[in-house]
């Protein structure tokens, strides 16, 4: 016989022996005598902003008897519009799992053996604060770096830049939306920063070059994405995989991987020759528009044809029907553009075809974002750097304009042009977030100390010296998030739940830092609660009506040419740049030039990555209502592909890369949804760390066989999708 | 091409439905063998209440052997159920479009028979108790004395009894889910296998350790009671023959039944010939035409016939393989019939 | 009275499965079971495809053969709204009704009982719409009174072609899949 759950045992005994001995324990049966409950309870709610991922979306947590029970959308918020996506959803599953830290660790044993004592807050801090000043008073405290990624990393920051610590770095630059923005910066004066500016709830023909929205589940954009697809919008959809987006679409355009530069060339190859693009948008805002024009003359479809593998005649199809409903067509910008090492020119390629469809500014394109000005708290001014960052030295990467994490990555190792001997590692796991996890490893054996600041054991907490737990963004404040969008707003943080164990909220562990590296001025106030409230008050928001209802909005401005906002841009001619003189300048294409990717050797086929709606990262496996849908990633292979290689849909295969680096075990999804020189799998299994129970060597580690990667030589970021693997079967 | 994938993953229900796993085949296989030993013994009972051969050995000893399979069979329905604290809400409720509401229903009325029936030899066949209880000779007299009263428990029996052998194939016909239910034969099948499994369960019994003067205590009284009926007297070749005879027929039928139910579940939709598919060449096959057809009718259909030429003597073996064939008969159904499903006619 | 039924647009759907994991949460479905899915079948070959990814649940048939083969009445046909619904106190966990039920829709739960989709008549009653539906960030999923012509339900059954699933099992399922 099964055991009964205690809840469930004291309903039956009170149903079966007479209610009275139980009394009012027993839940109200309601008249509708539905098998499950939920009993009835004491329901609270409490606004506060998401972090399972970086999108932000504003929710409501529901608290009842005590016990965080879900989470749901805010209504108010313009992020999620009264809807979390799936990660948001089950946040809940994030507060429950056993698997978190529970107390700070220090390394007992060798790095990386996960050998541990539980120590206290103040032995923890003490024993970093010791290291730190150790570290500085030898090399300087610019020697400490500072890797972040998250809305917490915002207070270690503050401290360890009032400390002098002034090398940071964030992979959601270079590993991420870095070339983006600079192909954005270089086009039209500015990246576009995230949320997107893209108006794709208006618009008539959507453009999706890898962008796997409803995979990718960056809310508000996949809401608007159905929202496209009801309004009948034509879609179009490149990807060498037939994504969720690609069967919304109605032309799918499989691609061969590394060939969209070549694809993006000859559409705008088409709009120009045939005069489709928007003239008077170009006659007013474009500079170099001829010298562009010339450029791309040998950009035919049928050119792009053989490199493309997409018929000359769908390429000009589909560039008609772009033209045909511009201004409100949008080609999307894309997130995550970090694919082959010459990213920020197929950007700057996408940004200009954009230009041409002339939906800058434009109802249905790219909006002008607006935002709000939130005051700050005031601190004391940080003392000036004394030594230049290490991440860039010279100026490598000339249109870097955030740190680039490999940069400081590869500082660390050499010991130029200083050496770098500490890491505080704030909420990103470098090893799987990083490509060559072998270089991360030498890296981290040159330290002196390695803080990580965790949610959970990660794979990067195994290698630390010192793991600080972090309660998770339902049981925490955090800074305000001013949002820039349609309008601006802002959004509260705060603690809904108490954690579970001895966590504690980031900001918090700052002020602990501070205090001990006698830079405590800078965190002067006594809670965030103090904190918060002072710049509410500064910047007359309303903080008790800010913590009921969790959002405030900002003014309406105009955002589009439509809604009469002028369009100005901060490049040097002030234009949108057809042709980039400083591009030219500093000895790159000043019109994006197409080469052709590597082949594959011979029995081997490219790996590229994505994202499941499930899972964010390598961060949710472990969370058992997310893990309860998608336990381990799959391989995709083409089924005539499998078949030719003798594998069957649902067995487990290796793969072993040009490197000879050989994955944990796959399951083989042998499908007609692949190109047959392709392979994919999502990113963020295969963990490594086995205090990850849940996770522990589910599924296969995309970024364990992203051994080669490429620069991009503009702005320094990684490329992912350059590694060739082939089977290894299991015995 | 066509790919499905689902992201549901109940125990029991995904990849394929297992709800049910080797408690229903036993309690369909007992149910089915005791609806068949009360058709017998109610047949021999008519007889009885008509003055002949009242020592007749079946027809008052099979209710006690069936009142203690019943109990076997309950028990394994009960461990099937998963809620079993709350097994009384069967007889809080009858509800009339549910067979296994019928069923439990009359699994109530069988158990009266059965004991009312058992009475009739019981001291006699388990004189220990006999002894100590006085009051077993006296309703063993009373019912005896009464020719009308062992008619009514004749006719109870015989029609509970095909009742209860109909039902135990309804309980699964009816469920329009899985294809290879989906026939009206499954109920006259598995009562004809079950009165097969009846007279091999009788014939088995009645034939294991002939001869030996029976054993009287508690216990071993007990046991006789059940496998080696009226002790010392075990059956006349006669009733032996009688029960290879009938049981030759029965296997007979249920032969021609089961071929009809493949006709039948071929010559309907797509599911259903998938269904028929997974016992004829699936993962189940080999049990069905391994155990089911071919040790549990074919072969005991010759050495019966052997046996009766008197080519061959009497062995045990036929109803021994009768007896597994009726239960690899319910396995292969309750666990095929749950892997089949219905496939969708139409695109999308 | 009312007879509840969901609409279900195939081409919004992105087969995210919020839907599920917000049904996880709502109705404290146990860990290691679901009472609703997702479903996603691709047609054809590469690179000619078309693929339908539709969020699954009980279908709280018009003709439920679950509460027909239930022997206790556990099973049961629910006054508010004409809902398929389970009594835990009067099931014994027989099963017959997962064995009956053609879609897989229902499941034992860890405490014995059989177990499935509600329609969430608890928020319903409190005028919500089921969770499933409330979180759906594609807005796909609707849910009303089939039988009021002015409801979303209806008027989208009205003007949008639309199927179910395994019409020849009999059921008349409630749960309509626009196409
Ligand atoms: N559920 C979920 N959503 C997320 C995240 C998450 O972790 N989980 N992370 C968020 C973050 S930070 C980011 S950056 C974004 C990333 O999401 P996107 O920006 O949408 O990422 P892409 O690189 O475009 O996504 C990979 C897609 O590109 C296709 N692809 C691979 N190689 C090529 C190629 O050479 N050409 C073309 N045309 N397509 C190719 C893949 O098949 C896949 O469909 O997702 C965000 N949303
Ligand atoms: N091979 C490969 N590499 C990639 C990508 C890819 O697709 N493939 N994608 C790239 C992209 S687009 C991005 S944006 C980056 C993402 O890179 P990261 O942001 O590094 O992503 P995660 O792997 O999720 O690592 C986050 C870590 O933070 C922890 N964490 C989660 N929440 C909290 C919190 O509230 N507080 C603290 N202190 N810790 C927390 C998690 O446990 C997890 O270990 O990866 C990049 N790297
Ligand atoms: S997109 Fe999803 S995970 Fe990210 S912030 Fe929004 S609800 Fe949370
Ligand atoms: S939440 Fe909506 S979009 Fe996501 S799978 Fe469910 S029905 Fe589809
Ligand atoms: S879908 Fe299944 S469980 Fe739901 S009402 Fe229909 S038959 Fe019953
Ligand atoms: S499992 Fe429960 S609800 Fe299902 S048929 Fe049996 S008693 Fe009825
Ligand atoms: S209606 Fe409620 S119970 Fe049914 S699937 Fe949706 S959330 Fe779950
Ligand atoms: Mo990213």
């Amino acid at each position: 016989m099964q055991a009964l759950s205690r809840r469930r045992f004291l309903k039956i005994s009170a149903a079966t022996f007479g209610a009275g001995a139980v009394g009012s324990q027993v839940p109200v049966v309601p008249s509708f005598a539905m098998g499950a409950k939920p009993a009835p309870g004491k329901v609270e709610t409490i606004p506060t902003y998401c972090e399972m991922c970086f999108w932000k979306c504003g929710g409501i947590a529901h608290v009842r008897d005590g016990k965080l029970w879900k989470f749901v959308g805010n209504p108010r918020d313009p992020m999620s519009r009264g809807r979390l996506c799936p990660r948001g959803t089950g946040a809940v599953g994030s507060h429950y799992d056993p698997d978190r830290l529970q107390k700070p660790l220090i390394r007992r044993g060798e790095r990386g053996k996960e050998e541990w004592t539980a120590v206290t807050w103040d032995e923890a801090f003490n024993h970093i604060a010791d290291r730190m000043k150790k570290i500085a008073a030898e090399h300087g405290p610019e020697s400490i770096a500072l890797w972040k990624h998250g809305t917490g990393a915002r207070f270690f920051e503050h401290v360890m830049r009032a400390y002098g610590c002034i090398n940071k770095a964030a992979p959601s630059f270079a590993q991420c939306r870095g070339p983006r923005d600079i192909g954005n910066l270089l086009t039209y004066g500015t990246g576009l920063g995230s949320p997107e500016p893209t108006d794709i709830a208006n618009t008539k023909c959507l453009v999706l070059i890898g962008t796997h929205l409803g995979e990718n589940m960056h809310n508000t954009q996949v809401q608007e994405f159905a929202q496209a697809v009801a309004n009948k919008a034509t879609i179009i959809v490149v990807d060498p995989r037939h994504s969720v987006a690609a069967s919304k679409a109605k032309h799918w355009l499989p691609v061969k991987p590394g060939t969209d530069l070549a694809l993006i060339l000859a559409w705008m190859n088409v709009l120009v020759t045939e005069g489709l693009h928007d003239k008077a948008f170009v006659a007013k805002h474009g500079h170099g528009f001829d010298k562009f024009a010339e450029a791309i003359k040998a950009n035919t479809p049928e050119w792009a044809e053989a490199e493309t593998g997409i018929a000359a005649a769908t390429i000009r199809a589909t560039a008609r029907e772009m033209a045909s409903h511009r201004p409100a067509a949008l080609v999307h910008p894309g997130r995550r553009t970090n694919w082959n090492g010459d990213d920020a020119q197929r950007s700057r390629a996408t940004a200009l075809l954009n230009a041409l469809l002339g939906n800058w500014g434009r109802q249905g394109g790219l909006f002008l974002q607006a935002g709000m000005s939130v005051a700050g708290y005031g601190f004391p001014k940080f003392p000036a750097a004394a030594k230049p960052k290490v991440d860039n030295p010279d100026g490598r990467w000339p249109f870097a304009d955030e740190e680039v994490s490999t940069g400081l990555r590869e500082a660390t190792i050499t010991g130029k042009p200083y050496p770098i001997k500490g890491w505080v590692v704030y909420a990103t796991n470098l090893l799987q977030t990083l490509p060559n996890e072998k270089e991360t490893l030498e890296a981290i054996s040159k330290l002196d100390l390695l803080v990580v600041v965790e949610t959970h054991p990660s794979e990067i907490a195994g290698y630390a010296d010192v793991v600080l737990p972090e309660s998770m963004f339902l049981e925490r404040h955090d800074d305000l998030y001013v949002g820039w969008g349609r309008q601006g707003w802002t959004a509260l943080r705060q603690p809904v739940v108490a954690p579970p164990g001895e966590q504690k909220p980031a900001w918090w562990m700052a002020q602990q830092l501070a205090g001990r590296l006698g830079v405590g001025e800078f965190m002067p106030f006594k809670d965030m609660d103090e904190y918060l409230a002072k710049r509410c008050e500064k910047s007359g928001i309303d903080y008790a009506k800010l913590r009921q209802e969790g959002i405030v909005m900002g003014a309406k401005t105009p955002i589009t040419v439509e809604e009469g906002a002028e369009l100005a841009f901060d490049t040097p001619s002030g234009k949108v740049e057809f042709w980039s003189d400083q591009l030219a300048k500093a000895g790159f294409d000043p019109v994006p030039k197409y080469t052709a990717p590597e082949a594959a050797p011979a029995g081997f086929f490219r790996l590229i990555t994505g994202r499941a709606p499930v899972h964010t990262f390598s961060r949710t496996q472990t969370n058992p209502l997310l893990a309860d849908l998608m336990k381990e990633n799959e391989l995709w292979v083409n089924a005539a592909t499998a078949d030719a290689a003798g594998l069957k849909n649902g067995q487990y295969v290796k793969l072993r890369n040009q490197d000879g680096v050989v994955s944990n075990r796959i399951r083989v999804k042998a499908t007609q949804r692949i190109r047959p020189d392709t392979l994919y799998m999502v990113y963020g299994f295969g963990h490594t760390s086995p205090m990850l129970k849940r996770a522990y060597l589910k599924g296969a580690s995309a970024a364990q066989l992203n051994t080669r990667y490429k620069v991009d030589p503009l702005m320094g970021g990684t490329s992912i999708h350059q590694n060739f693997v082939t089977f290894e079967k299991e015995a | 091409m066509l790919e499905i994938t689902t992201t549901r993953h109940n125990p029991l229900v995904d990849p394929v439905l297992s709800v049910w796993s080797w408690e229903i085949p036993v309690y369909l296989f007992f149910g089915g063998m005791i609806a068949g030993m009360m058709v017998l013994a109610g047949l021999n009972m008519l007889r009885l209440a008509r003055g002949e051969r009242p020592e007749s050995f079946y027809s008052v000893q099979t209710p006690v052997l069936g009142f203690v399979l019943l109990n076997l069979g309950m028990g394994a329905l009960f461990l099937d159920l998963a809620h079993k604290l709350f097994v009384w809400r069967v007889y809080t409720a009858f509800e009339p479009t549910s067979p296994m509401s019928w069923g439990s229903w009359v699994l109530i009325l069988v158990y009266p028979v059965l004991v009312a029936s058992a009475l009739i030899r019981l001291p006699q066949a388990w004189p220990w108790a006999g002894e100590r209880l006085p009051v077993l000779h006296r309703l063993s007299d009373a019912i005896l004395a009464r020719p009308g009263l062992v008619k009514a428990l004749a006719y109870a029996n015989v029609l509970l009894g095909i009742g209860l052998g109909i039902y135990t194939g309804i309980l699964l016909s009816t469920m329009v889910a899985r294809p290879l239910w989906n026939s009206a034969i499954l109920g006259p099948l598995f009562l004809v296998s079950g009165l097969s499994a009846a007279a091999a369960m009788v014939h088995l019994v009645s034939s294991l350790v002939p001869g030996h003067p029976a054993p009287r205590g508690f216990l071993g009284g007990a046991f006789a009671m059940l496998v080696q009926p009226l002790g010392a007297n075990p059956p006349e070749p006669r009733t032996a023959d009688g029960l290879v005879k009938a049981d030759l027929g029965f296997l007979a039928v249920e032969l021609v039944l089961i071929g009809l139910l493949f006709i039948g579940l071929f010559t309907s939709s797509a599911s259903h010939a998938a269904a028929a598919d997974l016992l004829l060449g699936g993962k189940y096959a080999l049990v069905f035409w391994g155990v089911v057809i071919a040790a549990g009718i074919v072969v005991p259909l010759a050495l019966q016939s052997l046996e009766l030429g008197h080519r061959i003597p009497h062995t045990v073996v036929p109803a021994l393989l009768v007896l597994a064939g009726g239960f690899a008969l319910r396995w292969v159904m309750v666990g095929a019939g749950q892997a089949s499903h219905m496939i969708a006619a139409s695109g999308m | 009275m009312a007879r509840f039924g969901m609409v279900i647009d195939t081409l919004k759907c992105v087969g995210c499965m919020d839907c599920v994991v917000a049904c996880q949460t709502e109705n404290d479905v146990p860990q290691g079971h679901c009472r609703d899915w997702i479903v996603t079948e691709t047609r054809g070959t590469f690179p000619t495809l078309t693929m339908e990814i539709r969020s699954e649940r009980c279908n709280h048939c018009d003709n439920p053969p679950c509460v027909t083969c239930c022997p206790t009445g556990a099973s049961h046909v629910e006054d508010f709204g004409r809902t398929v619904q389970v009594t835990a106190d009067k099931c014994i966990g027989c099963k017959a009704c997962l064995s009956a039920c053609p879609y897989g829709a229902r499941f034992v739960h860890p405490d014995g009982y059989a177990d499935k989709c509600t329609f969430c008549l608890h928020r319903v009653k409190d005028g919500l719409d089921p969770a499933c539906v409330s979180v759906c960030p594609t807005h796909c999923m609707h849910f009303g009174d089939l039988d009021d012509p002015k409801s979303a339900v209806s008027q989208l059954l009205a003007s949008r072609r639309h199927h179910t699933l395994l019409p020849e099992a009999g059921t008349k399922p409630r749960v309509f899949y626009l196409d």
